[in-house]
């Protein structure tokens, strides 16, 4: 097993974590180095570039497999996966042809430039020549869509173990900003001070906390409590006279949000905090509907910026003068954190561009869930609790940091429309649309996908399925008879959905089988809920930046 | 377009299921009616209620092991013909599981044939399908897509084989889920037992007598019981899916699925398998098409499975008279309860 396609074929194997990270730990000790480099390249999400649209795929394979492009679209709606449905549609390969990956990625890279009837014939011909296991490979890469199913904590595990380092050390030679085609893979583990002074620090992650905490917590002084707000989890590095913005997926984020950048004339070097990236405007949060405004832009209006102005609320310090701080007590960590916040932030015109994520001080637990209950009313998700006296360390661990949100809204909707699931769940109808009633009409509001036990799924589906009045697509409408209690974290006024209500995080909370339809919830009920202000309306004019 | 509820002078669509006017009886039917012709005895197939039945001999028990032993049955082998009323009815056989068979009506010169569900591959166990020519043909399309192709039979138990000793290796026991009535006893007939000691759960052992009391030349293997769970290296236990829940979460445990969905990874992975061997009962995209030419039907019925696609693709590209027909308990993919086999 010295491939990615032979290491990804016996992944795919088993479905136990044990097996997976002995088969990858074997992988990183066994493979060569440059096989090694692509596929943890791979597997920590740097996909090459799609270099073709996946339109043109799906034409080329259906001419390849001889069927009808409506008789593709079919069988990917049925499969669930594109690089899925090439593999299993097109005719086995007529000759054998095993390349390492790293090749792969390049061939991909220069068939960007080539004309379009290069391209199809070069694809057919990888089609044609590849063995099974290399052309669902294969057909991954072409198609963008590359999912393994091993979590980056058991790569780190497996890395760790092969090579014989500490996980810590491995997390963060990971992380950051390189490029498979830039590097070998004995680089990655040397110190490089250029690439260094980017790169940020793995995540602590928290853990939902249900439940009461006087019963597993114990004494409310061993916890730090904090509001728990609504935006994009952030890294901000200030280093080598320059400032990094990370976001939790590892993706540099600082030009989108330009302000921040600022940062780097007030900060020392060898500082990087963690918190959250938030919309903030009067000493409040504007909710994340305001921030959604300037995610996924491209080009960001000085209006834009006026308009949903953002502000980075620090609550840890994981590195000051230059010296990694993440051993150090969450208490010691927030002493230093306080006293750089106080000393360093700057203000823009009255508006802060830093700021401490204030503690939440209490002396019993029954306090703190009273507070707790207050979180909407603050505009906050609910509370964290963190362990006073613990590092910080990476990944997901257990019993140190607790996020106990408020319970989420909720209204009874009825379902309205129906479409499968991908990868797992394709060949069932798990996509759901919910309306709730407005004048003797239900009016869609929400989308959900999750929420159903198996069984529950199971009978949904095959309602569905036995009461489609209408098809487009995949989309099936279906008699407005089931009603679902919807839950959401947040909801806030719209202009671009039909309801005029924007809601998030929408999930299935429970089957009501005991409300008929007419019972439903009304769009007035729902638009109660709205506390927000309305999401400005944000108007790209041109393209200009400060 | 929609599923529709065609007529022939032969055949209808009506609630409660395919139905022969000039013979006054029904095929499948899913509410009760008074005669009803069973093409195989799965569930969703030949349900409880009618007031006569009439199926091939090698379901007879199977039949009145699930339905009751009190049942009116009437049994007709294939090749022979019976009357009833206006409509000449003879079976042939469907290649599915032991006992299936298509369904032939003849009236007035016309000639229709129900397939039921069929496979046209041998599986050494149900007798083997055969095309038989007809005016309309009412097929199945439970697999009527073209990712649906499957590998020789010999090629999936190599691999079932290299599975199970690799299992028997590394000390675990290879549990396999098939169903109880067809799939469970052409994989078992199909196990190499040199590997290691076979054990199956109770519901197929009763599958098994059934078929041998009608002459079916089904497996012998001893019953697995929690009492006496052996721990014998390599052993392989054969259960089928609703069975399976206590034997799965445990790490000694290798599960896999045998069902012509495994063909699609999401199935495999939705069901928390590590293993998935594409073996199915039904016919794939080449089987299909291959049995709609060899009727030379000009008509075609599709039900069951891929009703839209399959019918749109016998019309458009064959020029056939193909519609898709609504079919009231299973729809399209019908992924999770699997071949067929609707209930326990």
């Amino acid at each position: 097993m010295t491939t990615f396609a032979e290491l990804h074929a016996a992944l795919d194997r088993t479905n136990k974590t044990g097996e997976k990270l002995a088969l990858l730990e074997r992988f990183f000790r066994l493979a060569p180095d440059p096989e090694k480099l692509w596929t943890l390249a791979l597997l920590t999400g740097r996909r090459p570039r799609r270099p073709v649209s996946t339109a043109r795929l799906r034409e080329w394979a259906a001419a390849r497999a001889g069927i009808p492009g409506w008789l593709f679209e079919e069988c990917y709606q049925h499969a669930g996966d594109l690089g899925e449905t090439l593999h299993l549609l097109l005719p086995p390969a007529q000759t054998s042809e095993i390349r390492p990956t790293g090749e792969w990625f390049r061939w991909l890279d220069d068939l960007r430039g080539l004309s379009e009837s290069e391209q199809r014939a070069l694809i057919i011909e990888a089609w044609d020549g590849l063995p099974a296991a290399e052309r669902l490979v294969f057909n991954k890469l072409i198609t963008g869509g590359f999912r393994v199913g091993v979590s980056r904590a058991l790569v780190i595990r497996a890395l760790a173990a092969a090579m014989e380092m500490e996980p810590d050390r491995v997390a963060r030679a990971i992380m950051g900003n390189w490029d498979p085609r830039e590097t070998v893979f004995g680089n990655l583990w040397k110190e490089d001070p250029a690439a260094d002074l980017a790169r940020p620090y793995p995540f602590c992650l928290a853990h939902p906390f249900t439940g009461n905490p006087a019963d597993t917590l114990g004494t409310p002084a061993e916890w730090l409590a904090e509001w728990k707000w609504d935006g994009i989890r952030g890294q901000l590095i200030k280093r080598g006279g320059d400032l990094f913005l990370w976001s939790r997926g590892e993706e540099p984020v600082g030009d989108r949000f330009p302000e921040l950048l600022q940062l780097a004339g007030c900060l020392p070097d060898g500082t990087v905090m963690d918190g959250e990236i938030l919309p903030w405007r009067d000493g409040r949060p504007l909710g994340f509907s305001v921030l959604q405004t300037r995610i996924g832009r491209k080009a960001l209006t000085t209006r834009l910026l006026r308009e949903a102005p953002v502000v980075f609320t620090a609550y840890d310090l994981l590195e000051w003068e230059g010296r990694d701080f993440r051993g150090e007590p969450l208490d010691r960590r927030r002493e230093r954190l306080e006293h750089a916040v106080a000393a360093f932030a700057p203000r823009r015109g009255g508006a802060p561009l830093l700021r401490l994520s204030e503690e939440v001080p209490f002396q019993t637990w029954e306090e703190l869930a009273a507070l707790r209950d207050e979180s909407r009313d603050r505009l906050a998700e609910g509370l964290m609790i963190k362990k006073r006296d613990a590092p910080y360390p990476a990944g997901r661990p257990r019993g140190i940091w607790w996020k106990w949100k408020v319970d989420p809204f909720s209204v009874d909707a009825v379902l309205v429309q129906s479409q499968p699931g991908h990868g797992r769940r394709s060949t069932l109808h798990t996509d759901h649309t919910f309306a709730v009633w407005s004048d003797g009409a239900l009016v869609p509001f929400a989308k959900a996908y999750s929420g159903l036990t198996d069984e529950e799924i199971r009978r949904v589906d095959r309602f569905v399925k036995t009461h489609t009045t209408a098809r487009h697509g995949p989309v099936r409408t279906v008699a407005p008879e089931l009603v679902f209690e919807i839950g959401f974290e947040h909801i806030a006024r719209s202009t671009r959905h039909r309801a005029g209500v924007a809601v998030r995080f929408p999930r299935i909370l429970r089957w009501r089988e005991d409300k008929p339809a007419a019972e439903a919830d009304t769009l007035e009920t729902l638009k109660s809920l709205t506390r927000l202000p309305d999401i400005p309306k944000a108007k790209t004019t041109q393209l200009e930046l400060f | 377009m929609k599923p529709v509820s065609p007529q022939s002078r032969l055949l209808a669509f009506t609630d409660h299921g395919l139905y022969c006017p000039p013979g006054n009886f029904y095929i499948d039917p899913w509410r009760p009616v008074d005669q009803a012709l069973i093409t195989h005895a799965h569930a969703d197939h030949a349900r409880a209620g009618h007031g006569a039945y009439l199926a091939h001999p090698a379901s007879a028990s199977v039949l009145r092991a699930r339905i009751g032993a009190e049942i009116s049955l009437q049994t007709l082998p294939c090749g022979q013909s019976i009357t009833l009323q206006d409509a000449r009815v003879t079976f042939f056989p469907a290649g599915h599981i032991p006992g299936s068979v298509q369904i032939r009506i003849e009236h007035r010169g016309e000639t229709a044939v129900a397939a039921g569900d069929y496979k046209t591959t041998p599986d050494g166990l149900s007798e083997a399908w055969e095309p038989v020519r007809c005016h309309l043909f009412v097929t199945e399309s439970t697999f009527g897509l073209p990712i649906y192709h499957w590998r020789p039979e010999a090629e999936v138990f190599a691999e079932i084989h290299e599975w199970w000793r690799q299992n028997r290796e590394a000390g675990k026991t290879s549990v396999l889920l098939a169903y109880s009535l067809g799939k469970a006893q052409r994989v078992l007939r199909g196990l190499d037992r040199g590997i290691g000691p076979v054990w199956v759960h109770e519901s197929i052992q009763r599958m098994n007598d059934c078929l041998r009391a009608d002459g079916t030349d089904a497996p012998d293997f001893p019953v697995f019981r929690k009492a006496n769970r052996g721990n014998e290296s390599g052993q392989m236990i054969v259960t089928p899916p609703a069975a399976a829940d206590a034997l799965t979460r445990r790490s000694t445990v290798s599960l896999a699925q045998v069902s012509g969905w495994m063909t699609v990874r999401g199935n495999r992975r939705r069901l928390a398998l590590d293993r998935g061997f594409v073996l199915s009962d039904h016919a794939d995209w080449d089987g299909l098409n291959h049995a709609v030419a060899a009727t030379g039907a000009e008509r075609v019925w599709v039900t069951h499975g891929q009703t839209e696609a399959f019918s749109r693709w016998l019309r458009e590209e064959k020029g056939l008279d193909a519609v898709p027909v609504a079919t009231r308990f299973q729809g399209e993919g019908d992924g999770d309860n699997g071949e067929s086999e609707a209930g326990p």
